[in-house]
């Protein structure tokens, strides 16, 4: 088992005011992922968990019992670091089986759970190497390790892969998603890459400056974010936005700015018909953008110039300017485009985000 | 390194190097050639013909002898050795844990506190011996191993804790947090995780408290009073300066031998202690 719920969660640093006000519910075998920009919240929230940091108010229960007062070592946890803290004059077998031995476990149990684990991840061979003697992924491994021979209730990371190079991130990544798989055990996980949160999680929570900004799977904030900024966040490259004003003439509804003059599609008036006349936010992916062509004329189109082309290989991305402000668009990687060249883009119209031009919540 | 010509590695490199190694070791040369050259040598007016302070052809051992036949100079070498191991032990100990206390748990004032202690590494022996040796009057210490032994510490202690301070705080503080959710207490988590990688500070520490209390001088010369007490540095200058007469001889046989456990001490501990003041701990 290891259902965590965090209640009314708050944390002050004197008169930082660092965790607010967070309320969330983990199941058992989930993989929650919190993301969001550096300082948000993230990893103190994570070490309320953990025990390590002092919760300032609200409640945390591992499985029904409140664990505010337990100390790290009686909520029956695992971490691992960023810094994968593996402990310098232990050999790779001693890092692993530490935990064990304070614990009190059996010599023949230590001994089979550790082989257990270094088979699980491949550290086989190293077992007696020093951890200064192993590359950043055989490290990232053993820390791993030493957190999967406890069978602990619930697995904490914080950035766990962020000291990798860009290539064996990718790759950890993904043993990190079938070790999940495999072992069942609830992860929380903490990370700043939206990429790892959107392929880790089976839900992601999203905050910012302390406060949680939205909860969901990971498609369901990449289709329907809460607000601006999740919206901004989530997805790579990020969203275009644009502020424009509604206007009504002849009965639909139109998204005006110095630039931009676009029909709205009729599931998007719907939900503005109250705003006419008001500014609101815009919002429309990259990859929702495509070079208008004679069948998109009932799409929402508008004319761009190019300033700067991208070739990625799978994809264009093409940094325009339109009206007075940029926009970013990923498009075929066939077609023919160069820099000052002016295009007319279509938008996918069921794709179209709004927000509150104040509040920057979606309407 | 310098880069280029051979004479440039010379005149920016070798020759400044040299001269600097000249400028250190001759006193050590001064000291080696002195302790066995014999008294006839020694005593040789500067304007005779032979003399020649810089070589001896008739090196002797007569001034060992003398120290170790006619002196306590074996007693001097087990008195500071003693007190030197027995006061460098109190030290270190109160030293890593008030190190480990001052640098990891937050209490309040643990700040101030630790500068407060290193100031008291400040207050100069020649001002503290006088109220410490009314204190070693009033506990009948007086002229015992157990006056410098216990008085020591006043200045070992403080150097140590601010040692080991700084070197706790460059041990990362996940490793403890990361013990203690392994299920170590916070006591286990010191004793098998952050001390053993603390050894090369605490063996710096050690080293450096040692050579301290192996040299001390004032306290020495204040609280010990009887020959067969005395440590070396004490020993070696009272006995042997008789009134305005030096005897140069077994003077710097007794130096050159009261330094050579300092020296072993140095060498043999040379890798850690380096490690120990660059202070990195690699993870
Ligand atoms: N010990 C501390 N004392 C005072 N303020 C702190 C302390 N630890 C964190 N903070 C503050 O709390 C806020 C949240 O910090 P936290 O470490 O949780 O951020 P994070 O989301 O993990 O960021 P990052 O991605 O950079 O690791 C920050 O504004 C930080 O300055
Ligand atoms: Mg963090």
């Amino acid at each position: 088992m290891g259902q965590v719920v965090l209640k009314g969660i708050n944390k002050f640093y004197d008169s930082v005011h660092a965790v607010v006000d967070v309320n969330l519910q983990i199941r058992d075998k989930e993989f929650v992922v919190f993301v969001g920009p550096s300082g948000c919240g993230k990893t103190t929230t994570l070490r309320m968990i953990a025990g390590l940091e002092a919760i300032s108010s609200g409640d945390i229960s591992i499985d029904g019992n409140v664990v505010n007062d337990l100390a790290p070592m009686d909520r029956d946890i695992a971490m691992v670091f960023q810094n994968y803290a593996l402990y310098p004059h232990m050999s790779v077998y001693d890092n692993m089986a530490f935990g064990l031995k304070m614990r009190k476990f059996e010599k023949a149990e230590i001994d089979k759970r550790v082989r257990e684990a270094a088979d699980i991840l491949g550290i086989g061979d190293y077992l007696k190497r020093k951890p200064r003697q192993l590359s950043g992924g055989q490290r990232q491994r053993v820390a791993l390790g030493r957190a999967i021979v406890r069978h602990p209730r619930v697995f904490l990371f914080d950035e766990p892969l962020s000291n990798l190079d860009a290539k064996l991130r990718v790759q950890m990544r993904v043993e990190l998603k079938k070790l999940h798989l495999r072992l069942g055990t609830t992860a929380i996980y903490v990370t700043h890459d939206q990429v790892e949160a959107m392929t880790l999680g089976d839900r992601v929570v999203v905050m910012k400056d302390g406060l949680v900004q939205q909860v969901g799977e990971p498609l369901e904030l990449y289709n329907q974010p809460a607000n601006k900024f999740v919206a901004g966040f989530i997805g790579s490259p990020a969203m275009n936005f644009a502020n424009v004003t509604v206007t009504e003439a002849n009965g639909s509804l139109l998204a005006e700015n110095s630039g931009l003059r676009i029909k709205l599609p009729d599931e998007t008036a719907q939900r503005l018909r109250g705003h006419v006349g008001r500014e609101v936010t815009l919002g429309v992916r990259p990859e929702d953008l495509t070079v208008a062509g004679a069948a998109d004329a009932d799409r929402p189109c508008f004319d761009a110039v190019i300033e700067v082309v991208e070739q990625l290989g799978s994809e264009i991305l093409l940094d325009m300017k339109v009206g007075d402000g940029v926009m970013v668009a990923s498009i075929e990687p066939t077609v023919r485009v160069k820099v000052r060249d002016k295009l007319r883009l279509a938008m996918r119209p069921s794709r179209l985000h709004v927000f509150d031009a104040k509040t920057e919540t979606a309407i | 390194m310098i880069e280029g010509a051979i004479w440039r590695k010379w005149v920016f490199f070798y020759a400044p190097m040299g001269l600097f190694l000249l400028f250190l070791l001759f006193p050590f040369y001064w000291m080696v050639i002195t302790s066995v050259r014999p008294d006839g040598e020694l005593y040789r007016p500067w304007n005779a013909i032979n003399y020649n302070p810089f070589w001896t052809w008739k090196p002797t051992l007569d001034h060992v002898r003398y120290l170790f036949e006619e002196t306590l100079f074996a007693s001097w070498l087990w008195n500071t050795m003693f007190i030197a191991l027995m006061s460098t032990a109190i030290s270190l100990v109160c030293g890593v844990f008030a190190g480990y206390a001052l640098s990891r748990l937050n209490f309040p004032f643990a700040g101030s506190l630790g500068t407060g202690i290193f100031i008291t590494y400040l207050v100069p022996q020649t001002l503290l011996f006088i109220p410490l040796a009314e204190i070693v009057r009033n506990y009948r210490l007086g002229d015992t191993p157990w006056s410098l032994i216990l008085t020591y510490p006043t200045f070992l202690i403080p150097f140590c804790t601010w040692l080991m301070m700084g070197y706790f705080k460059a041990v990362p503080k996940e490793l403890e947090e990361c013990a203690r959710i392994d299920g170590a207490s916070r006591w286990q988590a010191m004793l098998y995780i952050i001390i053993p990688v603390a050894i090369p500070g605490i063996l710096s520490a050690g080293i450096f408290a040692f050579t301290l209390s192996w040299n001390e001088f004032i306290y020495a010369l204040v609280f010990l009073s009887s020959p067969e007490q005395k440590t070396v540095p004490v020993g070696v200058t009272s006995e042997l300066i008789r009134g305005d007469v030096f005897f140069w001889g077994p003077l710097m046989a007794g130096a050159l031998l009261g330094s050579i456990p300092v020296a072993i001490a140095y060498s043999f501990f040379v890798e850690h202690y380096v490690a120990g003041l660059t202070g990195s701990v690699k993870g």
